[in-house]
């Protein structure tokens, strides 16, 4: 009970230190915000309690509260409905969280050290009375959210089983005004929204953001040379290189799984082919050769094989073809329309851009049974480039909202999204980052 | 004979007088698209050969020609063939380029919002390259041709409609050089 005035303090200091922190809390305000649509009745209860001590400025339970109710999967509690406020093991009592029908519980604290912040968590099992989880975490006050997401990463895995992909990134394109006051920029923000931050700034269009395995460089198709041209760009130190400005289109870079190729569109030979270049030497060899369009190239996980668009059909379809070239099959059959394939990392879903009518929807293409399930992921009606987060729980897509492009993330299962608003401008293209390396 | 001879001769002479007069009373020249029939076959149509032509376009005319001023070639919906009401321009477009070897000119094919944007880039080079060819096969000469494609990157308008998307599935000629 003493604590609580001392806690209510911290915290509004903390947010005064957040007001005043030069870029990360100022480009939340105008940066991405969070509503969350529908919901899902089977999602788990959990009680994440206020961390005690200091974490250099940031609401690590928040965070964590907000990332596992963003997945759909975990339901927890109103702060203002916690029972009671433990910081570690030896503070709980399991009756009260059994009588606040919680199924798990984590607690923490931080301390300040030489290094930084130590900030330690205990998860526990509600009803089983034991503790699952004990760790301790250090990191600068820079790298508290971080440390957030990684304990959501470890909550998320060890109650479900399934890898958390809070710990990740997303890129995106931002457009700003139209003709001559147009304004394009390629960024990079937490997958939450936060610490967004500009990789590229353009008068010219810029498009299809592409991560290497690593999580170090992107891919991009840039206008600013008067022909769209991929570029690689290092994110960190934003050195970049021209890596194709061939007459006509240069489009539609994908890294391969080992990072050491790229494939892209390139309609040099007369219209729209499917090549892969060698990185290191930057030989290029031709995958797919028709008078058709064939874009959009993605790896299968196994680097063997490439997914893309074509409408060699009439129609824009998904074809597969071996990455050394081949005959290409089609793999969708369904709907009149299938465009912009994103791959699971085990790859057995498929997410495409659907179009029927004037209606584009996000649908997913379940190829893990027997015969393929499609399944519907969104509601429409100009939903395009599906982007799977690397555990495959969830995909990123680009709607439209009246005249201006939002971002959604959608749980795999289709039962809850949440949608995230840039203030200003148009934002689309999403790309959600690998997994993170320490 | 000499009837004869002399009605040739006054035929000989009108038709002169005639040409004198049409010679010394036209203008600078005008364009007259010459008279095809509209064929939709989604094809390029073969011209009528201009038997019409006095004179040759100069940089003035891109801003004062009521014909050299269309820049703009709409499409319909999922289509990259140039429709009739379009063919004038690439007659009098190619014919510029003709009377003009240094002009440059870009074709800039665009694509409406819907759908996948790198598929949407390949739509707008396909309308780029229906333009070219109904420019090549009215005279103009490849060489000053470039084609470039924006796909649905660069919109004039971002209402969501077949009023904007109308207006989006466009081809811009672009002269960089005249």
């Amino acid at each position: 009970m003493p604590q609580s005035p001392r806690r209510a303090v911290s915290r509004c200091f903390a947010l005064l230190l957040s007001a005043l922190a030069p870029l990360g809390a100022m480009a939340q305000s105008q940066g991405l915000e969070i509503d969350i649509v529908g919901g899902n009745a089977a999602a788990l209860p959990i009680a994440v309690v206020p961390f005690g001590g200091d974490c250099g400025g940031t609401d690590v339970a928040g965070v964590v509260r907000a990332d596992l109710g963003r997945s759909g999967q975990f339901r927890p509690q109103d702060v203002a409905a916690l029972p009671e406020r433990p910081t570690r093991g030896s503070e709980v009592a399991y009756p009260a969280w059994r009588m606040a029908r919680q199924d798990f519980l984590l607690v923490g604290r931080c301390l300040a050290d030489a290094a930084g912040y130590r900030t330690e968590y205990e998860l526990f099992d509600v009803a089983r009375q034991e503790r699952l989880l004990g760790f301790a975490l250090t990191a600068p006050a820079a790298s508290i959210r971080d440390v957030a997401h990684q304990v959501s990463d470890a909550v998320y895995e060890k109650i479900l089983g399934v890898p958390g992909a809070f710990w990740t990134r997303i890129a995106y394109v931002t457009a700003e005004g139209l003709g001559r006051n147009a304004r394009y920029a390629l960024m990079v923000a937490d997958a939450d929204g936060w610490n967004p931050r500009t990789v590229v700034n353009s008068t010219e269009p810029l498009m299809s953001p592409s991560w290497s395995p690593d999580g170090r460089r992107l891919a991009y198709v840039s206008f600013e040379g008067g022909n769209s041209a991929v570029w690689i760009q290092d994110i960190a130190s934003s050195a970049r290189q021209k890596v194709a400005s061939f007459r006509g289109i240069n489009g539609a870079p994908s890294f391969s799984p080992d990072g050491g190729r790229l494939a892209l569109t390139l309609s040099k030979g007369g219209n729209p082919d499917i090549y892969v270049m060698d990185l290191g030497s930057k030989r290029l060899v031709q995958v797919t050769d028709h008078f058709g369009i064939d874009t959009e190239p993605t790896w299968s996980p196994d680097g063997g094989s490439l997914y893309f668009t074509s409408d060699r059909g009439g129609r824009p379809q998904i074809y597969q073809v071996p990455a050394a070239g081949g005959s290409p099959t089609r793999i969708s059959f369904e709907g009149s329309y299938n465009a912009s394939p994103s791959v699971s990392w085990d790859g057995k879903m498929i997410a495409v851009a659907q179009g029927a009518g004037n209606t584009y929807r996000i649908a997913l293409l379940d190829r893990s049974l027997g015969s393929p399930r499609w399944s519907m992921l969104s509601p429409g009606s100009l939903d395009e480039s599906p982007s799977f987060a690397p555990n495959g729980a969830m995909v990123l897509y680009a709607a439209r909202e009246g005249r201006r492009g939002v971002l959604y993330a959608v749980s795999a299962d289709g039962r809850v999204r949440q949608r995230l608003v840039l203030a200003a401008g148009d934002v689309r293209e999403p790309a959600w980052s690998p997994y993170r390396k320490k | 004979m000499n009837a004869s001879a002399s009605r040739i001769a006054r035929t000989l002479l009108v038709a002169a007088l005639a040409s004198a007069v049409a010679v010394g009373c036209s203008k600078k020249v005008k364009e007259t698209p010459p008279e095809t029939a509209p064929v939709d076959t989604g094809a390029t149509t073969n011209p009528v050969p201009d038997t019409t032509m006095p004179g040759a376009y100069t940089p003035a005319d891109l801003d004062s020609d009521a014909c050299l001023r269309n820049r703009v070639v709409y499409f319909d919906l999922d289509q990259d063939a140039v429709k009739p009401e379009f063919q004038a321009a690439m007659a009098c477009h190619a014919k510029y380029l003709r009377d003009r070897p240094s002009a440059r000119l870009r074709l800039e094919g665009n694509a409406d919002e819907r759908g996948s944007r790198e598929y949407n880039l390949g739509l707008g080079e396909r309308r780029a390259n229906a333009v070219s060819s109904a420019l090549q096969a009215n005279g103009g000469s490849g060489s000053q041709l470039t084609v470039v494609s924006y796909g649905e990157e660069r919109p004039v308008c971002n209402e969501s409609g077949e009023g904007c998307w109308s207006q989006n599935r466009r081809v811009e000629l672009v002269y960089s050089a005249k």
